[in-house]
């Protein structure tokens, strides 16, 4: 899923200083999960910014909705009784979500409410780590099932670098060495003479490199 | 011969290469590296330049180079992957090679968190032994990075890359040296030694695999001024390993600088024995002006002459 954390609030207060009025879209998608933007979260951001707004003395109306999901159009269409006397929207979803509602509400100033931080999954109650870099161009099945592209902090494909050490990455004893845990599996898995198989270089130009991207299914495709 | 570079000659003919190290000064002028580049020339083989080390912003290796020549002294580029792309990557090393720069050496490069722009996007479009494989094969097979053929006038570098005995998994370091010797690498530098008993175990596992054989082995000393400086090594730099009796000898020491000298004369002295190893090198960090005391007293001086 999309892992997204909320801004300090002072940042989107600031974001909304001129309005009166405005409408906080949550989405239940991804960021309900990682419980940084679904309808509690919206909520809550609701009404915090109401009372910051009260205490100085120049109220702020909200309304608040949570959509099923802010990256497809159907299901943001319902939103335009609500949009129409608001003098700003906040969206509670990733990146996507705030695009599709400023490209649906042209003329209306829509911000962001979180920072889209990664794709990853949830590791214990309130953790999350990232796990894919969206490449365009999986080679996970050369490196034991374990990302290096955007676990190892320099994206080696031929690792580990010279910084790998108790099994942790140069950056930070924090991090763990990615590369440490590909040669531990590959190890356990009796396939350490693949990393001995020197990596050419990656396609870029599959990922963000080679411009905005898109994908097409003709098939599933209507009309 | 495959390239014009003396270092190659000299190793390449049996000789016990010794190789230094001057870090570019963090601002614009070349005075200081003329100096150290003055001072060496009589005493190394060819002097390595740092780019960028520890990410931190300074003169570049390659205009570095430029002065290093200038003075007499061979030079040897260190290229990391940190900063430019492929495109990048190939046009500054035309133009090194066009300045008159022979030696290359490939490395991943520190993470941009170390040093003075820790806000920086690090590039990786390539890695180290990519980056070593690919300008082998723009030498021998004259061809770009991307398989276009260059018509004319490839460049000819001795390719170099470095080895870690000291990280982990160190089952994997000698394996990993093997794949950069696949990929191309003629040299290999290492990390600075202070585990002796570590390093003998790393060359055991390369004669065992015949690398020794196939590329030449430089052996990476640094000489502290101080407790404080190997205890900083020891605990603060990931890779690296410093036993407590090195930490324990500067502390006692009435001179630590004269103690630090003596530390490193006695592990050059030491690696000369290991078999395999073909040279040392010296990275005397911000503190060039030993290292040729260093070499006179390990029995290095004087240099032999390459035609």
């Amino acid at each position: 899923m999309i892992i997204a954390q909320q801004k300090p609030i002072k940042d989107i207060a600031a974001m909304i200083e001129d309005c009166k009025k405005v409408l906080l879209v949550g989405c239940a998608g991804c960021v309900t999960v990682c419980l940084s933007g679904g309808e509690k979260e919206t909520e809550v951001l609701a009404s915090s910014l109401r009372i910051m707004r009260r205490l100085q003395g120049n109220p702020l109306e909200t309304v608040t909705i949570t959509a099923t999901r802010q990256c497809d159009p159907e299901y943001i269409e319902p939103l335009e009784n609500l949009v129409k006397d608001v003098d700003a929207i906040i969206s509670l979803a990733c990146g996507v979500g705030v695009q599709y509602l400023a490209e649906r509400f042209h003329d209306k100033w829509v911000v962001p409410a979180q920072n889209t931080m990664f794709v990853g999954g949830s590791r214990t109650h309130g953790v999350w780590e990232e796990r894919c870099g969206l490449c365009g161009d999986c080679i996970l099945h050369r490196t034991g099932g374990i990302c290096p592209i955007i676990r190892c902090s320099k994206s080696i494909l031929n690792g580990p670098c010279g910084g790998s050490q108790y099994g942790k990455c140069e950056i930070s004893k924090d991090v763990d060495c990615a590369w440490q845990l590909i040669y531990d599996r590959m190890k356990a898995l009796g396939k350490l003479d693949k990393l001995m198989e020197i990596q050419p270089p990656k396609d870029w130009s599959k990922s963000r490199d080679g411009g905005p991207r898109k994908a097409i299914r003709e098939d599933v495709m209507i009309g | 011969m495959k390239t014009e570079s003396k270092l190659q000659k000299l190793l390449d003919s049996g000789h016990f290469a010794v190789t230094a190290e001057i870090g570019p000064p963090k601002h614009a002028s070349a005075h200081g590296i003329r100096h150290h580049a003055q001072m060496l020339k009589d005493y190394v083989d060819a002097t390595n330049i740092t780019d960028c080390q520890t990410a931190i912003v300074r003169l570049s290796s390659i205009a570095s180079a430029v002065h290093i020549l200038d003075c007499g002294l061979e030079p040897i580029v260190q290229m990391t992957c940190r900063d430019r792309n492929r495109i990048a990557i190939q046009s500054d090393l035309l133009g090194a090679y066009s300045l008159g720069v022979r030696n290359l050496l490939c490395l991943s490069g520190d993470h941009q968190k170390f040093g003075n722009e820790p806000s920086a996007k690090n590039v990786y479009d390539i890695d180290s032994i990519q980056l070593i494989y690919l300008m082998r094969r723009m030498r021998d097979e004259k061809l770009f990075f991307s398989g276009e053929p260059i018509k004319e006038h490839e460049p000819r570098f001795f390719i170099g890359a470095v080895a870690n005995p000291f990280a982990d998994p160190f089952e994997f370091r000698v394996a990993r040296l093997e794949k950069k010797v696949e990929a191309g690498a003629e040299f290999i530098q290492t990390q600075c030694i202070f585990d002796m008993e570590r390093f003998e175990r790393f060359m055991e596992m390369v004669r065992e695999r015949g690398i020794h054989e196939r590329v030449h082995i430089l052996a990476g000393v640094t000489p502290l001024k101080s407790w404080r400086a190997a205890k900083y090594l020891q605990t603060s730099v990931s890779g690296m390993i410093v036993p407590d009796d090195i930490v324990e000898r500067l502390k006692k020491a009435d001179d630590p600088k004269r103690e630090g000298i003596e530390i490193c004369i006695e592990q050059i002295k030491h690696i000369r024995t290991i078999p395999g190893v073909h040279g040392v090198h010296i990275m005397a960090i911000a503190w060039e002006e030993v290292v040729p005391e260093i070499v006179e007293r390990s029995g290095l001086y004087p240099r032999p002459k390459v035609e």
